[in-house]
């Protein structure tokens, strides 16, 4: 056997939660491995913790295992105890599930979800042995390959991954599977690398980047072209068009100590068309495909049996759109009438995340929290109905306030109202508006009990590649320190109101490497070598980091994230397609500057974004109506439908007349 | 009806916390279906109890903890032996299930005394022996120690009830150390008896392998096990070890 195993034992009694290293999870497929068959390393920049849970490394794991030619293990980024450990005693990156190294891998494939992990991803490759420049890898270095939402722009990375996949993984990690396969079983012989990358930038979904030239003009790119007339100009994203052809997992990894999401995850649908403008998992995943109610029931009532999980997370970008969310939720209530087989366990516990701004919601998040109502969570992400329509999060204060009231009478006393700051167009009335919404909700609260309390989270708003806000100027630190403290200074005279928000530095380091192009690489690989791993941790994160080698590199952090971009400018991304027609994007920015909110194609007419048009895919939705409850993000009542099961409707009324001044 | 278990936890998953085992059979007992008896309140949980923690990178060949189930159960503990024997992660293999007495003590307040089995690395059999001799011929020994950040000097002596050098066992050639170290009053961990057995060694390195063999009460003025282990041997699972 390769195992690193007897090496990396003594190592674990000196480090920080040992557990993380030693895989055996209840439910993880076990790998086998055999000479033909080509071998994955599925790897998640960040600690154990928050990558275990993750659903696309836990589903492609099983998908590739499940084939005959493949094998897949996984990886998590070492904390820094234990990456110390491993280079001084010189025990390279391994595989959680038999403790191989990681460049015995064929390939090393990193789910990339957020920009601050680039970093720990050079230092994961670099861990592996494998240089961290793909110019010097050979034939004996795993590929590198990169997907997740970052695909969707993974310039910054483009001197160091050999691969990047762009959309949804089930199918087309079998056609990379095929084109490696073949390669090795002619002979892996030297000099064969280039023309295996080229083999695969032949693969849809796949982008090599190094089959690209990026020709410059100054300091803006003139164009990227391919390097060979058999590689595409443009590689669009994959996308599979039936969920309920896709079960997984089937087997769900239930971990043997604590994660971030410690329950089992259920997806109930993927995409989202409610089109947030500043949303950037809703524009590269559409359209939206909803699993069949029953196919949920059968992976809840399978996944709590064999995890012996008691809680469940019903996952999506709005689980509350789901339209068999009733019949599903019914189905858990023990006093509910689904009609459904009994659950194995008595005490279940049903998390709904990303909850819907409504009463609806909120009555259905009641049918099936269980005993536990610690906190609810609820996101208008801006403080006035106008900037609401800039960033088309159509939600009214009737809405919220519905909500909340709905929330506080149920027996809820804890609100969390997540916000963004720096959108384009936010005036500090946009931004004060966030504490009159916050204290005007415990005011409702207040009504039902006196602890009633809501906290606000403030986010510094990051443009993001693929979404119309992609040709917005972010604010600078400043900028955002200064409407941080409005909403500090306004909330302080507000009772029962507290004020979280996040780094505006570690916020401008993100738009960096958000919108960043080839030349962000050389940034990226300074901050690395300087000792920045673990960005998205306080205790690792030092903006000037990221000042200096930008000033090292001769790169202008105004240019790269403060400046507005114009319509004609080649954006770095320009040759990667989520589908979206730049032109829909460009006249979506528009309606964004004039104001104009753009309803949810699901249920009113087609407006061709270019996704479905373009990819011969449709939506997948079992109602042609949207459910009941809420304004559904028109912003008009389209109350109707179902009943809805929240009791405080009448009394709202007269409570919202007294708070609301003024509402849209 | 409770029921009182012993059970074992080797190989990797000696990694894991004395929380994670707690989870580990909280999630077995659901996966099973076990008619757990919940306590009353506002968020019900069912109703175990978890003997002494077993450090993190510890083994054990004698855990045990107390499940309380709800009425109508099965009261056959040989049915429960069955039933837990494949519901918990590889590692752990559920040896003993005993009704446990109403009115006994909790295992919290019970256990008295517990013997380690400590494979050493880097010391011979003949420093072990001689270690052992200046170790117990000591009438005061002082051990430098912060618990809950406050620092202390303590005299453990006391605490060590019984230690000799112990035969390699089966699969690792190296040799052992058995102690039996008292757990009432602030009593000594294994890792601070090899401290203070090779004050001049670093611990950490020195104790390859911490194996707890039995945990001990005293009944009568006589200490005893738990549930005595008898004949029956651990097996553990390939890949896992």
């Amino acid at each position: 056997m390769n195992s690193l195993w007897a090496r990396i034992e003594p190592l674990l009694a000196r480090v920080q939660k040992p557990a993380r290293y030693i895989g055996c999870e209840d439910g993880a497929v076990v790998p086998r491995h055999a000479p033909g068959k080509v071998s994955w390393l599925l790897a998640y920049p960040d600690t154990y913790e928050i990558g275990l849970p993750n659903q696309g490394l836990q589903i492609l794991h099983e998908i590739l295992n499940e084939r005959d030619d493949a094998v897949a293990e996984r990886t998590y980024a070492p904390w820094s105890d234990m990456s110390a450990l491993m280079r001084q005693r010189g025990v390279p990156l391994f595989s959680v599930d038999t403790h191989r190294a990681a460049g015995d891998f064929d390939i090393l494939a990193f789910n990339l979800s957020a920009e601050l992990v680039y970093t720990n991803v050079l230092d994961m490759v670099d861990l592996a042995g494998v240089p961290v420049r793909t110019e010097e890898r050979t034939e004996e270095h795993p590929l590198v390959v990169l997907g997740g939402h970052c695909a969707f722009n993974p310039e910054p990375l483009a001197d160091y991954v050999d691969v990047a996949v762009l959309g949804e993984g089930e199918e087309v990690v079998g056609d990379i599977t095929a084109v490696v396969r073949d390669w090795k079983a002619s002979g892996r012989t030297q000099g064969s690398r280039v023309g295996l990358l080229r083999e695969l930038s032949k693969v849809p979904g796949v982008y090599v980047p190094s089959m690209y030239e990026v020709e410059y003009e100054g300091a803006a790119i003139r164009a990227v072209t391919p390097r060979y007339p058999d590689v595409p100009a443009v590689v669009h994203k994959r996308t599979v068009a039936d969920l309920g052809q896709w079960p997984y997992p089937k087997s769900p990894v239930a971990p043997l100590t604590e994660v971030v999401h410690d329950r089992l995850a259920v997806e109930v649908f993927r995409g989202c068309t409610r089109g947030c403008r500043f949303c950037q998992a809703g524009m590269i995943t559409r359209p939206v495909r909803e699993r069949p109610a029953e196919q949920v029931r059968t992976m809840i009532q399978n996944g709590l049996r064999r995890t012996g999980y008691d809680e469940v997370s019903l996952t999506s970008l709005s689980t509350a759109d789901f339209s068999g969310i009733e019949q599903v939720a019914a189905s858990l209530n023990p006093l509910g009438c689904g009609g459904s087989a009994p659950l194995p366990h008595e005490q279940v516990t049903v998390s709904l995340p990303s909850l819907r701004v409504d009463a609806f919601t909120v009555g259905l998040a009641g049918q099936v929290a269980g005993g536990r109502r610690s906190g609810l969570t609820f996101a208008p992400e801006g403080g006035s109905w106008r900037i609401r329509q800039v960033i088309n999060k159509l939600i009214t204060e009737d809405d919220l306030y519905g909500a909340v009231d709905s929330a506080f009478s149920q027996g809820w006393h804890r609100m969390k109202l997540y916000f963004l700051t720096g959108l384009p167009t936010e005036l500090d009335e946009d931004t004060l508006g966030i504490v009159d919404l916050a204290r005007n909700c415990v005011r409702l609260g207040r009504r039902h009990t006196n602890r009633a309390s809501v906290t606000v989270s403030l986010g510094g708003f990051v443009p993001k590649p693929q979404t119309p806000f992609q040709w917005f100027g972010q604010n600078t630190t400043d900028e955002l320190r200064r409407k941080i403290q409005l909403v500090r200074d306004a909330s302080q005279r507000a009772k029962g109101v507290t004020v979280k928000w996040h780094d505006p530095a570690a916020t401008m380091a993100e738009g960096i490497a958000s919108r960043g192009d080839r030349r962000v690489g050389r940034v990226i690989e300074r901050v690395w070598r300087d000792g920045g791993v673990f960005q998205e941790w306080n205790e690792f994160f030092r903006l000037s980091r990221w000042q200096e080698a930008m000033a090292a590199e001769g790169l202008s952090i105004d240019w790269y994230v403060h400046r507005h971009r114009t319509e004609d400018e080649v954006l770095p991304w320009d040759h990667l397609s989520a589908g979206l027609h730049k032109d829909f994007l460009w006249a979506d920015w528009q309606d964004a500057l004039a104001e104009h909110g753009l309803p949810d194609c699901r249920w009113t007419p087609c407006y061709d974004c270019g996704v479905c048009t373009g990819y011969g895919i449709e939506h997948v939705v079992a109602s042609p109506v949207a459910p009941a409850g809420g304004s559904q993000g028109t912003g008009q009542d389209l109350t109707r439908g179902g009943e809805v099961p929240v009791t405080l409707l009448t009394r709202r009324e007269s409570a919202v007349d007294a708070v609301v001044g003024g509402a849209s | 009806m409770r029921l009182r278990i012993r059970h074992t936890k080797r190989g990797k998953i000696r990694f894991t916390s004395h929380r994670d085992t707690a989870r580990h059979w909280e999630r077995a007992v659901r996966k099973v279906n076990a008619p757990l008896a919940y306590s009353s309140g506002f968020t019900p949980r069912p109703r175990m109890s978890f003997g002494l923690a077993l450090p993190t990178g510890a083994e054990s060949d004698a855990e045990y903890l107390d499940i309380e189930l709800a009425e109508g159960a099965d009261p056959d503990p040989g049915y429960w032996l069955e039933v837990f024997r494949d519901a918990l992660p590889p590692g752990y293999e559920v040896t003993h299930v005993a009704l446990r007495d109403a009115g006994s003590p909790s295992l919290q307040e019970d256990v008295v005394a517990t013997t380690w089995l400590i494979t050493l690395e880097g010391v011979s059999a003949a420093e072990i022996e001689d270690a052992v001799g200046r170790t117990l011929a000591a009438p005061v020994l002082e051990l430098a120690r912060e618990r809950k950040g406050t620092a202390s000097v303590d005299d453990v002596r006391p605490a060590i009830l019984d230690l000799s050098p112990a035969p390699a066992g089966d699969d690792d050639p190296r040799p052992r150390l058995c102690a039996t170290l008292a757990t009432t009053g602030r009593g000594l961990r294994p890792l601070e008896l090899v401290q203070v057995v090779f004050p001049a060694l670093d611990a950490v390195d020195t104790a390859a392998r911490l194996l707890r063999t039995h945990q001990w009460i005293e009944r009568d003025g006589e200490r005893r096990e738990i549930i005595p282990a008898g004949a029956t041997a651990a097996r553990l699972p390939v890949g896992c070890a």
